[in-house]
């Protein structure tokens, strides 16, 4: 896998998400070094999701700054798929769109680009799995095969919202373990998580959100008992009423 | 020897024959290789009452056309492709930013389309061109309009094969279309393009009422033979290949009306498929009651 000395430093100035201009995220500003391995973590309605779509791109700020990313060096993977897992292709076919970078839309898809598909099945656990239908999946194995996607979209700045739902223990310990490979290759992950002992294990960096950052750090500075009741107590509910925030940048 | 004889006279025959039935033959081929990819694609876009939909669309403008130059083709078939693609474009610009999905934003605009079509139509033009118009006149088609017809069909195989990975790709994880590019809408636009020009076909050989059969239901009956997008398109599109010149003889000789022959032939073959084929209904039930399941 190539190394990233391209993986940029995200930077976020003063940054406010949200929706028909009720904030979803409010006022945050932090680094992100190159090589990161971070988990975002916060009750349901925190602004999670919404912060990853932010950086993914696909929504724009109410105020403050994203800088540092572009969006042809994300690959990203949202809470919920559009995968229609009914469609009549096979594994490798599916696997392989993680390669639309290089191979567009009238690129020929070579002997290389089908061993690196191969390769990238082998590296979540599915070879022996290229021809079979998409169809016959498992839900674990489905994600194992976006992951493979995400392999072959070797982007430097990876997003997660997620990722460990809806899978068993050991599809997680797996997928964690190419995470950290990731990592070792250069590439910055971010991820949404919700086991807080996972998060413990695997994650050295953690932001903590709720609706704005509550702790941003080294992970077990982060995850404290006090954190996580001031977190509780900022998850203030979408009021119809509000007025105009003051401190607007 | 007669016998052999015979069948050569009942299959070849009429085509040796009469120049009407070849230019049918021609006219059949041409749509068969057209709109059946077209049609593997609209059934896995979840589009197929969308097509039927769209085949009404167009109805207005073929008559508007009508109206100004008479049965003409050139003028019909740019008032098609014209209704059409407004049909098209505007139910999806409603669906995108108004409160309206795009179901019921298509149903809206086809209703009014359908219903000023056969407006002008009755108002207008006579019984026999409202026959023509719904069920098309394959036995009538002239060189024109076999020129016109390949002609779909060339620019039809070109730009599906140009367009095949983005229209591949938005039907199977849309989401991830947007993230790596962005020809995830010219896919959705140039493919309801396709949809409008090989409707327009459809209209001039089987009419308005039958020009979305020689889609769906080649496409439907190939899902039950393969499991692949190529294959799905190679099997629709011989299904429709045959059961057209197979509904083309019958109605010569039994004297029938083309387009409703070969429609019901496609939809005899659909049915069979779904019993019979490797993938039917019988063959899954056999499977499941006589064999038992592998150790793993």
């Amino acid at each position: 896998m190539s190394t990233h000395a391209s993986t940029p430093t995200i930077t976020l100035r003063d940054l406010t998400l949200g929706y028909e201009r009720h904030p979803a995220v409010h006022h945050l500003s932090l680094h992100i070094q190159p090589g990161a391995l971070v988990a975002v973590v916060g009750p349901n309605g925190a602004g999670k999701s919404t912060l990853i779509k932010a950086l993914a791109g696909v929504l724009a700020p109410l105020s403050g700054h994203i800088e540092g990313l572009q969006r042809e060096h994300i690959a990203w993977l949202p809470q919920h798929s559009d995968l229609d897992a009914s469609f009549p292709i096979d594994v490798r076919g599916m696997v392989a769109t993680g390669l639309w970078r290089q191979v567009g839309a009238l690129g020929r898809f070579t002997a290389a680009h089908r061993q690196r598909c191969d390769a990238a099945l082998a590296a979540v656990g599915l070879s022996g799995f290229e021809t079979r239908g998409l169809d016959t999946l498992s839900g674990g194995q489905l994600q194992r095969a976006r992951f493979a996607r995400l392999i072959l979209q070797d982007a430097p700045v990876v997003l997660l919202d997620e990722p460990f739902a809806a899978v068993d223990q050991r599809t997680t310990a797996d997928l964690l373990a190419l995470l950290h490979g990731w990592q070792r290759a250069g590439k910055t992950v971010l991820a949404v998580l919700h086991d807080t002992a996972q998060v413990r294990e695997h994650f050295p960096q953690t932001l903590l959100l709720a609706r704005e950052p509550v702790a941003w750090g080294a992970t077990g500075e982060v995850l404290t008992d006090a954190n996580w009741a001031r977190a509780q107590r900022l998850r203030e509910p979408f009021d119809e009423q509000a007025g105009e925030c003051g401190a607007v940048a | 020897m007669m016998q052999n004889l015979l069948l050569d006279n009942a299959l070849l025959g009429p085509f040796i024959e009469f120049g009407f039935m070849r230019q049918a033959l021609l006219g059949c081929i041409a749509l068969a290789l057209s709109a059946a990819p077209v049609g593997v694609f609209l059934m896995l876009r979840r589009m197929s009452l969308m097509g039927d939909a769209m085949a009404h669309a167009i109805l207005p403008g073929a008559a508007i056309g009508y109206l100004l130059f008479g049965l003409s083709l050139a003028a019909m078939t740019v008032g098609g492709v014209v209704a059409g693609l407004a049909v098209a474009i505007g139910s999806g610009l409603v669906a995108r930013n108004t409160l309206i999905r795009e179901d019921t934003s298509l149903a809206a605009f086809y209703l009014i389309s359908l219903s000023l079509g056969v407006l002008i139509v009755s108002v207008r033009g006579n019984s026999v061109d409202l026959l023509h118009v719904l069920f098309g006149s394959v036995l009538a088609l002239d060189g024109a309009a076999l020129a016109l017809l390949w002609g779909i069909t060339g620019v039809t195989l070109a730009t599906l094969f140009l367009i095949r990975r983005p229209l591949i790709l938005d039907c199977l994880d849309p989401g991830f279309l947007r993230q790596v590019s962005g020809l995830g809408s010219a896919a959705h636009y140039g493919f309801l393009a396709l949809l409008v020009i090989n409707l327009v076909a459809g209209f001039h050989a089987l009419g308005t009422l039958m020009a979305v059969g020689i889609m769906v239901l080649p496409a439907a009956s190939a899902r039950f033979w393969v499991r692949r997008v190529g294959p799905l398109m190679a099997v629709a599109t011989a299904l429709a290949l045959l059961t057209s010149v197979a509904g083309l003889l019958v109605s010569y000789h039994a004297d029938w009306p083309t387009s409703p022959v070969i429609v019901l032939g496609l939809g005899g073959v659909y049915l069979l498929s779904m019993a019979f084929a490797p993938r039917g209904v019988l063959r899954q039930r056999l499977r499941r009651s006589g064999q038992r399941h592998l150790r793993a």
